[in-house]
């Protein structure tokens, strides 16, 4: 049966097994919507454009599943390249749809015209323009295979009007052949037995976790092959709750804002197995002075992120969980007995560094402490909730006092550092889990980046709890500033700032405010306890800081302590 | 280190600016690029010479691969392979010049491919070494214009193509 592209659209959503859709009409999509209209795909209308992409974001770090947001042509269009740069830094599995004029004014300037294939070529995994419809159901399908196979990633398809209204058969294909694209998902045996031969003489190893963990669903084969070799196990920003935090071998996070054991343990580790991480400069500092005495082991699904920074000595190319597997599966029989004995002067070394400095704010009487909010946050929900962050300090100290038991609770933009990512992402996240406790922990800054969509959140009744650590400024940039530019606080401080309480209840929301230390619980005790989406708005000490803090380029053991 | 690259990249709209956008986003050097459709007209070859230490080789050949247009990559190891470029070059013709660029011409199988009262246009096809000597030894006698091709490699035979 001839069918239009835009019921080809919806009916190859449906067979990709899509509910939700985050997205906002405009002149080249009416057609679209039109079918939308009596479809059983739920749509969710944010305010801006980037929130869709957020939220389709937030969905899919939350579920695993591909995200899938909807946009018209031109402002449409352009205003998702935040989201897909967001998404692509991190690899996130989402598919944007945007329309397109139609393919005969392409190039005319027309009205609402933009060249977003062209735009968001480098922000993307892979992106396509439909030019006939006949390709449409096809296009669909390589457009989800790509996203969710390999090294995820955002992938971008335009569609012309013309192609939204052509008609043609419909068939929707069962694989996508790319011949040009074949991930590798079996990792080298023989450079699998190399890398355990490694971890079986180092007498100094440690685990260092990405993202990619946490993509390839393998937190359980990493704790169990941590624990079953007694590693210690630090993760970058993009890998908290790939493995559990509160585990006695979690080092914390490693990196400009890790905790000081975990820097140590790599700057002192005889080696370094690196899984699914991609040694970004936040992570290692001065990079000649990066685990400078370690053999490094890399296993990455991407042949591109091994000896890009770091020269590698044993690389697996494979699927991060393929890999545990395997390597789970090779560690059984008495040689691999002994390994507390082995490893006991290494993890009497890193208990040292532990007792000699471990993360600490002073909780006074009178000024609330930012961190003092996010571990109450934690202690309040048994840390059984979905936290999102905005950027700056406020994700920071997530990172440093939110402990992470698993994976997938934690959303937040670390290669780009998005600020406005964490509340549309909280929505997108809410949305496929209505039941779930979910927080953004946010800055005053960031949160005025998306705050239109506290209209998306009450619309659609998606009770998510905003917790502003509202300090008056843009706070790490403030950080920076004191810390480097002589306290010479240009343009950060935000002398003017709306009332977060009458702001919420002005969009139909609860607005909460604490003040004073006392305040904190029962403010956010209130905020769990309401059925819709709550702003809380926390009087932060202004001019508190993150730490330990490595400075841009210096070298991880160069911590500031404070 | 100069490398030749050959990459076979799907027949489509776009792939040049993939492959292009590659390079320029990543600070990537491009020293020439040459681009044609092959014998299967799905499916076109890239020759692209560059530069770079091996760890920017190996990333660019990597990132290239990662391209998903893009179906195979070979880096061309010197010696192993043929190569030719095209020049089109513009020389000041005078009573002096004029037995020289002929003289020229007859040693390098070039050809006289179009005359002025004052210029003479010439043509050279070879590998890069014979490029460079001829445009060294135009040079002196007055060079306008020069217009290159950019070099197409293949690997010599045994390699079964690639
Ligand atoms: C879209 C965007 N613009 C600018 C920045 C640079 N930046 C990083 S952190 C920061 C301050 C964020 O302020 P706020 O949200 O109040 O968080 P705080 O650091 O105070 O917790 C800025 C401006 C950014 N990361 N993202
Ligand atoms: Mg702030």
């Amino acid at each position: 049966m001839e069918r239009t592209g835009a019921e080809i659209f919806v009916e190859s959503l449906r067979k990709e097994g899509v509910h939700t859709l985050f997205g906002y009409p405009g002149g080249v999509v009416l057609n679209i919507y039109d079918v939308l209209y009596d479809s059983d795909i739920r749509h969710i209308l944010v305010r801006h454009e980037q929130a869709a992409v957020h939220a389709a974001d937030g969905y899919a770090r939350a579920t695993g599943e591909v995200g899938v947001a909807l946009v018209t042509s031109g402002p449409g269009a352009t205003n998702t390249v935040t989201g897909l740069a967001t998404a692509y830094m991190d690899s996130v599995p989402i598919v944007v749809f945007s329309g397109q004029v139609p393919t005969h004014l392409i190039g005319n300037d027309a009205f609402q015209e933009a060249d977003i294939v062209g735009i968001t070529r480098p922000c993307t995994k892979h992106n396509y323009l439909v030019k006939d419809v006949r390709n449409l159901a096809r296009i669909i399908k390589e457009a989800f295979y790509l996203a969710r196979s390999g090294r995820p990633g955002p992938v971008l398809v335009d569609l012309p009007k013309d192609v939204i209204v052509g008609r043609t058969e419909y068939v929707y294909p069962e694989t996508a052949k790319l011949r040009g694209y074949n991930p590798t998902y079996e990792g080298h045996l023989g450079q699998i037995k190399k890398a355990l031969k490694a971890i079986h003489e180092s007498r100094r190893p440690v685990v260092y976790a990405g993202g990619g963990v946490i993509l390839s669903n393998a937190s359980r084969e990493l704790t169990e092959f941590a624990r079953r070799l007694r590693l210690p196990v630090t993760t970058t920003l993009m890998g908290l709750g790939a493995f559990p935090g509160s585990d006695p071998l979690f080092l914390g996070m490693l990196g400009m804002h890790g905790t000081y054991r975990a820097n140590m343990a790599v700057s002192h580790a005889d080696l370094l197995v690196a899984v699914g991480a991609r040694f970004d400069d936040r992570v290692t500092g001065k990079i000649d002075e990066f685990a400078p005495n370690a053999k490094i082991v890399h296993v990455d699904i991407d042949p591109t992120s091994i000896s890009k920074n770091v020269q590698v000595d044993i690389p697996i190319v494979g699927d991060a969980k393929n890999v545990l597997k395997k390597m789970l599966g090779l560690v059984h029989g008495a040689e691999w007995g002994g390994r507390d004995e082995a490893l006991q002067g290494w993890h009497a070394e890193i208990e040292a560094w532990r007792r000699a400095h471990h993360m600490d704010y002073g909780q006074g009487e009178e000024v609330i402490k930012p961190q003092y909010v996010v571990e109450q946050l934690h202690e309040a929900t048994g840390g059984r909730c979905i936290v999102s962050t905005e950027v700056g300090q406020n994700q920071m100290w997530a990172a440093q006092y939110f402990r992470l038991e698993e994976p997938r609770c934690w959303l937040t933009s670390g290669g780009l550092g998005t600020m406005g990512y964490g509340f549309p992402a909280a929505i997108g996240a809410q949305a496929a889990f209505p039941d779930r406790v979910v927080i953004d922990i946010a800055g005053d800054g960031s949160i005025q980046m998306n705050i239109q969509e506290l209209a998306t959140a009450v619309q659609y009744e998606l009770p998510v709890k905003v917790a502003i650590l509202n300090n008056g400024f843009l706070g790490m940039v403030r950080q920076w500033q004191e810390l480097f530019y002589d306290r010479r606080y240009s343009h950060t401080r935000m002398d003017v700032a709306p009332d977060f309480v009458k702001l919420a209840e002005a969009y139909g929301a609860l607005g909460l405010r604490a003040t004073r230390p006392g305040e904190v619980r029962p403010v956010i005790e209130q905020a769990l306890a309401h059925p819709g989406p709550v702003l809380m708005d926390f009087h932060v000490d202004p001019e508190e800081g993150v730490y330990p803090m490595v400075p841009a380029g210096a070298p991880l053991t160069k911590m500031l302590l404070l | 280190m100069r490398h030749t690259i050959n990459v076979l990249v799907e027949n489509e709209f776009g792939v040049l600016a993939r492959v292009a956008g590659l390079f320029s986003g990543r600070g990537f050097n491009i020293d020439s690029l040459s681009v044609a459709e092959t014998q299967d007209p799905t499916v076109s070859l890239m020759t692209i010479v560059t530069r770079g230490d091996d760890q920017i080789i190996e990333q660019i050949i990597k990132q290239l691969r990662k391209l998903v247009n893009v179906l195979k990559v070979t880096d061309l190891h010197e010696g192993q392979y043929l190569d030719r470029e095209l020049v089109l070059v513009k020389v000041t013709a005078t009573a002096e010049t004029k037995p020289e660029i002929l003289r020229l011409m007859d040693i390098f199988r070039g050809k006289i491919v179009d005359v002025s009262p004052k210029t003479y246009t010439v043509e050279v096809t070879g590998g890069e070494d014979k490029i460079r000597a001829v445009l060294e030894l135009l040079r002196p006698l007055g060079i306008k214009e020069v217009v290159r091709t950019g070099k197409v490699a293949m690997p010599r035979g045994m390699q079964n193509g690639g």
